[in-house]
């Protein structure tokens, strides 16, 4: 009884040091907590990321004979054609991707927040895409787009223009579903009085629309354009299994691009591909590729963060 | 008479959008329903006449299931098999020993895991190709390339989001719940498995979903670490049939995808409402 009493009663310097046995018991089982996931971790992630940077900086074949050669593979990567076709295409396809998916969602999820019937069906089959694999997705739509173009004698895999609209329309088709949960999440969260003091003011549903619900959904937006604008730059399944880089066009200095292959398929390629030289320029191609995914999550970290804080 | 009228206007909307929304989920369902359709079409006609209902001389019966079972020279079924084991064995690797690691980090909160923590939320933000290369040469050289072993390199690539997650969810459990089991004799580890387990329930179905989907749709990580004579996955397995081959079957394609898509669907219906509030939670986190 009289234990329990000097428990209870909120006297900070007691508890911190009660908390801190509770620390030092805990510290006793810290491998069995700790251990699986930092063996795991170091496998999975910290020594491919160091060897993979070290990689980047080297000459070879394989592994094991490797030749310190400092930034040449970077100079490599900024003169192939393929790697800056792929950057900019990707870029291209992030940011008209990102408009897009956008826009739909949201309205999709204006729509689905007034209370019309069916409301729950139409969310389910709109997000259903998200659960089908992107290899699956890809073959899927090779298929129902090669059906409508071969009445007209052609095929998605001979024209980048029929490529690079596929590609969107599959993506459209993918991610609409998935950006429209959080958008419907943000719509919830507005207060009800907001809406009807601005109804009582007599505001039109614009009015409405542009002052009051899209500031309320800031967070939501910015979530949403971050996550389409990384998924855009990520892509890879989808490029792989839709077109797999073709048509292949030849640049005027001769060499050979693929005009629908996006970044993360160059590396794969470059990495994969016959030349096996080319391994140390892959790497640092990934190298380039991680600064800017990285960047762009780094800089959504800044951006929620400061919200958070005018909030 | 003007609220009358209102009321109706708005009922009008109401009845259009739905109608639009109709449309528009049938343009949702239409793909799927195609491939439904073309497993049962003749290969030949996949490709010409892609949106006709297969009859007639279009009909292929179960033709196309029983090409596809075991084309390419691997049984689907074993592709199946492994797929399950690969995503239900990471899965549980995953959620076991990161929701230790994150309780630890959490309640201790020294240095070290600090360390541990911020290496995580880094990892995150990471693309799998800068690791791709190495990864799949480290996986190799530990002999890491089997169905069994591969939830080692699942855990250790998608530890980050799944402690990043864990980690703010144990920080907002009151910690006088632990220390009362503490004075009642209770060590760590039955602590953790007693009291901390039930509590990150909920967290741990959101996290579990968001692994599900992950594991279960990857190509490339099991592509570039399994030993392919032996193992492969349902995507693997649907790549192949188009890679390395001449002449596709496009009818025993199609057979195979609507045979992967049902399970999904069938486990989405169920799960509908825990997979769209994982989601939602782990977009707005991640």
């Amino acid at each position: 009884m009289d234990n329990t009493s000097t428990i209870s009663t909120p006297s900070a310097p007691k508890k911190k040091r009660y908390k801190n046995s509770y620390k030092t018991t805990m510290r006793k089982w810290c491998w069995l907590f700790l251990g699986p996931v930092l063996i795991a971790f170091i496998i999975g992630f910290v020594w491919p990321f160091i060897w993979g940077i070290y990689l980047s900086l080297c000459k070879f074949r394989v592994v094991s004979e490797t030749e310190l050669v400092g930034f040449e593979n970077y100079i490599k990567v900024f003169k192939d054609a393929g790697f800056m076709h792929a950057f900019w295409y990707t870029a291209l396809f992030a940011v008209v991707s990102l408009v897009l998916i956008n826009i739909l969602a949201f309205m999709v999820a204006l729509a689905l927040t007034r209370g019309i019937k069916g409301s729950n069906l139409f969310r389910t089959v709109f997000f259903m895409p998200n659960l089908i694999g992107g290899i699956v997705l890809g073959y899927i739509w090779s298929m129902i787009f090669d059906g409508i173009l071969s009445n007209f004698g052609t095929s998605i895999l001979l024209d980048s223009k029929y490529g690079f609209w596929g590609l969107i329309i599959l993506m459209c088709w993918q991610q609409i579903g998935y950006m429209m949960i959080i958008y419907i999440a943000g719509l919830q969260n507005i207060p009800d009085d907001m809406l009807e003091a601005a109804k009582i003011d007599g505001a039109t549903s614009v009015q409405t629309l542009f002052k009051i619900t899209i500031p309320n959904v800031m967070p939501s937006i910015t979530i949403c354009m971050f996550l389409s604008l990384t998924n855009g730059f990520k892509l890879f399944d989808q490029n792989l299994a839709l077109t797999g880089g073709q048509p292949i066009t030849m640049s005027p200095d001769g060499t050979i691009v693929k005009s629908t292959e996006m970044l993360a398929l160059n590396i794969y390629t470059t990495f994969y591909g016959s030349n096996s030289g080319a391994q140390g320029t892959a790497q640092a191609k990934a190298v380039i590729f991680f600064i800017l995914v990285a960047g762009l999550g780094l800089a959504q970290l800044a951006i929620t963060r400061k919200k958070e804080v005018q909030q | 008479m003007q609220i009358v009228k209102k009321r109706n206007a708005e009922e009008k909307v109401k009845l259009v959008l739905t109608i639009i929304m109709s449309l528009i989920s049938l343009v949702y369902i239409f793909p799927v329903a195609m491939v439904a359709i073309n497993s049962f079409k003749k290969n030949t006609f996949v490709k010409t006449d892609t949106f006709a209902i297969p009859q007639g001389e279009m009909w292929a019966g179960f033709d196309n299931f029983n090409v596809g079972m075991t084309f390419g020279n691997y049984p689907f079924w074993k592709s199946v098999l492994f797929s399950v084991v690969i995503t239900l064995l990471s899965v549980a690797l995953i959620l076991i020993c990161t929701t230790m690691a994150a309780w630890y980090i959490a309640r201790v909160n020294s240095i070290f895991c600090k360390i541990i923590y911020f290496t995580c939320v880094f990892s995150m933000v990471v693309p799998f190709q800068m690791v791709m290369f190495t990864l799949s040469k480290t996986a190799d050289t530990l002999h890491l390339n089997t169905p069994w072993t591969i939830p080692i390199v699942y855990l250790g690539f998608g530890a980050g989001l799944a402690i990043f997650m864990f980690v703010g969810f144990v920080k907002a459990i009151p910690l006088e719940i632990e220390e009362a089991a503490s004075i009642d004799g209770c060590g760590p580890v039955r602590t953790f498995f007693m009291i901390v387990i039930p509590m990150l329930k909920p967290t741990m179905v959101s996290v579990g979903i968001l692994e599900i989907m992950w594991v279960w749709n990857d190509y490339l990580l099991p592509y570039l670490v399994l030993d392919l004579n032996e193992y492969r996955t349902i995507p693997i397995h649907i790549q192949y049939l188009k890679g390395s081959y001449g002449t596709v079957d496009l009818g025993a394609t199609m057979a195979l995808i609507f045979l992967s898509i049902i399970p999904v669907v069938v486990f989405y219906l169920i799960f509908q409402k825990q997979i769209i509030k994982g989601v939602a939670a782990g977009a707005v986190k991640g």
